[in-house]
């Protein structure tokens, strides 16, 4: 029982990443019809978002501190970082601390200015294009995307640690009357599913009660018909383009502190985002959010050694695995519409 | 002659003159000028433009001919590349059985893959493949290290089996008794020309897969795997099931991929999963791209254009770069060569991702497309390997 629960929360979080990115290439597909090969590489510059900030705030200067020697007798360097210097040392503390979270605002005027620029600038000239070419274009942009935050920061993993208060773990046993230390879960990761679900609600939503959202609902069914009705819809999947990448960012930002960014996180995302969506159902937004999660709980589960011991190596493939049953038994996917996508 | 009509024996014989004198082609500068950095005549490279191409003709087939988008062709490779040396640990280091079980293995491997991908197609059947592909290469690294001999990569050990080796038998792979590695080297003058059997061998096998391919295209066969492509639901209404069409041409193209994987492992007797994933994928659809898909020559030009450059652009460090830009003045110099450095070395990648957009961009049909377009600039006729290209893939 304890462990099924354990392995329940493990999934959660990666299901959160998931879920996150297929809710933003499915936003994307339903709205425009394009299939974004790209929209791994926005997760990616999400979360070097966070990289990035955290390395502003830790840019520092050296000064001779006088009273302490180093074993040659010279004064010894020490290293100011400036938003100490300028803010004081508490909040300067606090805002290395805290440069994750604090990333999210960095990283969102970032992301829907990327998410403008990639659609205006690319995209919209592929909508009449077949789906082939969409893929290799946007194929092409994650492989550029993807060098260009290499050559800046490196082949190597950067390490972007989550404030203090959450770097410890939850014992999440004790609440439900296990043993201490049986279920225990790192606050970050919860912090992570708390933040995707509020996304996730928010995106809901903003699709749901709004005028705008209403509008790209209405586009999203019949785009000829509400283009006759005199509304620029061009302009509104625009701009629902920069909320996906947004979207796709946010996801990386919060997953900084739990897989340290690295250039290829985003590619090997992205495979599996595509299964969630087909999985979920090409066009369906509910569909990508329930696959994501259901995926994410799946993996961790096969990843259990009783499991493991039975079906050697399924830990590896299970997604894969699931992927292909459901397109062969079920091609519409979980929850896929009629008359999207099918040929 | 040999059933191809007058156009395509040309470009056979272009293609068959170009991959028999590539060692003198290649290696247009002399040995010791500067200019020999650009240079292309060594074995490994020669081998590895001719072995892609083998890997993108075929892919064309499925691609070119069909539309299907596969994203998990390295996978054949990979399967081919493991059975090669195989081959090489039970019997010996003669390369004949190791070819042959590459293709037949691949074979199989993509009519099982095939039979299940192509139930469905658009960009279902390149996330099926996909999926396939990402499959295979984890199960390699994992479960199957019994058989993949996991991160390390297979390769032949001293105590393997060997039931064909008889004492004092070739240590490398040979064509009975005639070693891959061996290689005549001829010096004419300043330049150096170099002569490997390895390459000739592999050469021979890509032209004899690009004359099936021609076969292919000609044949109705072709003329059926084109009609799947522009309009299949028509082509049900004709009474015809597209399915087995399909299967044969994905078939096709994976014996073609395992074929390119056995010829890498009998080059270089070493096969590891890094060769099943997606991105490798990834690389043959852009050779094919680049090349012109759909046409008969486009690939073989995509497969040596990315590998010429890779190898080119790999290669350039600062230092060369400094030496090249040293006549521009300091403060032109220094940020010239910031931004070049980003995109050679290191940065190479950088460099094919962005051609590529261009190409897909601008240039859907390839560089056979910009070829027709330059001659049609010129207003001359157009030469016979382009005018017999079919139409750019949509």
């Amino acid at each position: 029982m304890d462990a099924i629960i354990l392995q329940i929360l493990n999934g959660l979080d990666k299901g959160s990443a998931y879920a996150l990115i297929a809710l933003g290439l499915t936003l994307i597909f339903g709205t425009l019809g394009v299939v974004n090969f790209a929209h791994g590489a926005l997760f990616m510059i999400g979360a070097f978002c966070a990289v990035t900030l955290s390395k502003l705030f830790n840019l520092s200067f050296e000064t001779l501190d006088p009273t302490k020697k180093d074993f040659l007798g010279n004064p010894l360097k020490v290293k100011t970082p400036y938003v100490q210097e300028w803010f004081g040392p508490d909040v300067g503390a606090w805002l290395i601390d805290w440069s994750v979270p604090l990333a999210i605002l960095f990283s969102i005027p970032i992301m829907v200015a990327i998410g403008f620029v990639m659609e205006r600038g690319l995209i919209k000239h592929f909508y009449k294009r077949p789906h082939a070419d969409q893929i290799l274009v946007t194929f092409g942009l994650a492989i550029v995307l993807q060098e260009i935050i290499k050559s800046n920061f490196g082949a190597n993993p950067v390490p972007t640690p989550a404030p203090e208060v959450f770097r410890g773990s939850f014992d999440f046993g004790v609440l439900l009357g296990f043993d201490p230390n049986v279920i225990i879960y790192p606050y970050w990761r919860m912090v992570y599913f708390a933040f995707a679900a509020v996304i996730i609600g928010g995106v809901f939503a903003f699709l749901q009660f709004t005028t705008f959202g209403m509008v790209v609902r209405a586009g999203m069914a019949d785009r000829a018909t509400v283009g006759l009705l005199g509304i620029n819809i061009d302009k509104r999947f625009t701009i629902m383009f920069g909320l996906a990448a947004a979207v796709a960012g946010l996801a990386g930002v919060m997953y900084a502190p739990i897989n340290s960014p690295n250039y290829h996180m985003g590619m090997d995302f992205l495979v599996l985002s595509f299964v969630v969506v087909v999985v979920g159902g090409m066009g369906s937004l509910p569909g990508a959010v329930a696959a994501g999660f259901l995926l994410g709980i799946l993996e961790s589960f096969a990843s259990m050694n009783e499991v493991k011991s039975v079906i050697p190596g399924i830990d590896q493939i299970i997604i894969y695995l699931v992927a292909i049953v459901i397109l062969l038994a079920r091609p519409r996917g979980l929850m896929g519409r009629k008359g999207v996508m099918e040929d | 002659m040999l059933g191809l009509n007058r156009k395509d024996t040309a470009i056979l014989l272009v293609v068959a003159a170009l991959a028999i004198f590539a060692p003198i082609i290649l290696n247009l500068f002399p040995a010791r000028s500067e200019l020999a950095f650009f240079n292309a005549g060594y074995p490994d490279l020669m081998q590895r433009f001719v072995i892609f191409g083998i890997f993108a003709i075929g892919f064309n087939i499925l691609f070119g001919l069909t539309g299907y988008l596969s994203f998990g062709h390295a996978a054949f490779l990979g399967v081919g590349s493991y059975a090669a040396v195989w081959m090489f640990k039970l019997l010996n280091y003669n390369v004949v059985p190791a070819i042959l079980l590459s293709i037949v293995v691949a074979g199989l491997f993509s009519v099982v893959i095939g039979w299940i991908s192509l139930r469905r197609s658009g960009i279902y059947f390149s996330i099926l493949t996909l999926a396939f592909a990402e499959m295979s290469y984890r199960l390699a690294y994992s479960v199957l290290t019994p058989l993949t001999n996991g991160e390390t990569g297979l390769q032949v050990y001293t105590d393997d089996p060997q039931v064909l080796m008889q004492a004092g038998g070739h240590i490398v792979p040979h064509l009975f008794g005639l070693e891959m590695r061996a290689r005549e080297v001829i010096d004419v003058g300043p330049w150096q020309f170099v002569f490997p059997v390895g390459y000739y061998l592999c050469a021979i096998l890509m032209l004899v897969s690009f004359y099936i391919s021609i076969r292919i295209f000609r044949s109705p066969f072709g003329l059926m795997l084109r009609a799947i492509k522009s309009n299949q639901t028509r082509m049900t209404y004709t009474g015809l099931n597209p399915k087995p069409y399909t299967l044969a041409a994905f078939v096709i193209s994976g014996m073609y991929a395992g074929l390119a994987g056995g010829l890498l492992a009998s080059m270089d007797p070493l096969a590891g999963a890094e060769r099943m994933q997606w991105t490798a994928s990834g690389e043959v659809v852009i050779m094919t791209i680049l090349g012109g898909a759909g046409t008969l020559i486009g690939p073989i030009l995509g497969a040596g254009t990315i590998k010429y450059l890779e190898n080119v652009f790999s290669k350039m460090n600062e230092g060369l770069l400094h030496k090249w830009f040293a006549f521009l003045p300091d403060w032109v110099e220094s940020p010239v060569i910031w931004v070049v450095s980003k995109f050679t070395g290191e940065g190479w990648h950088l460099m094919l991702g962005g051609l590529f957009m261009l190409v897909i961009i601008a240039l859907p049909g390839g560089l056979v497309e910009g070829g027709q377009r330059i001659m049609r600039l010129f207003g001359r006729k157009p030469k016979a390997e382009t005018r017999t290209s079919t139409e750019p893939a949509e």
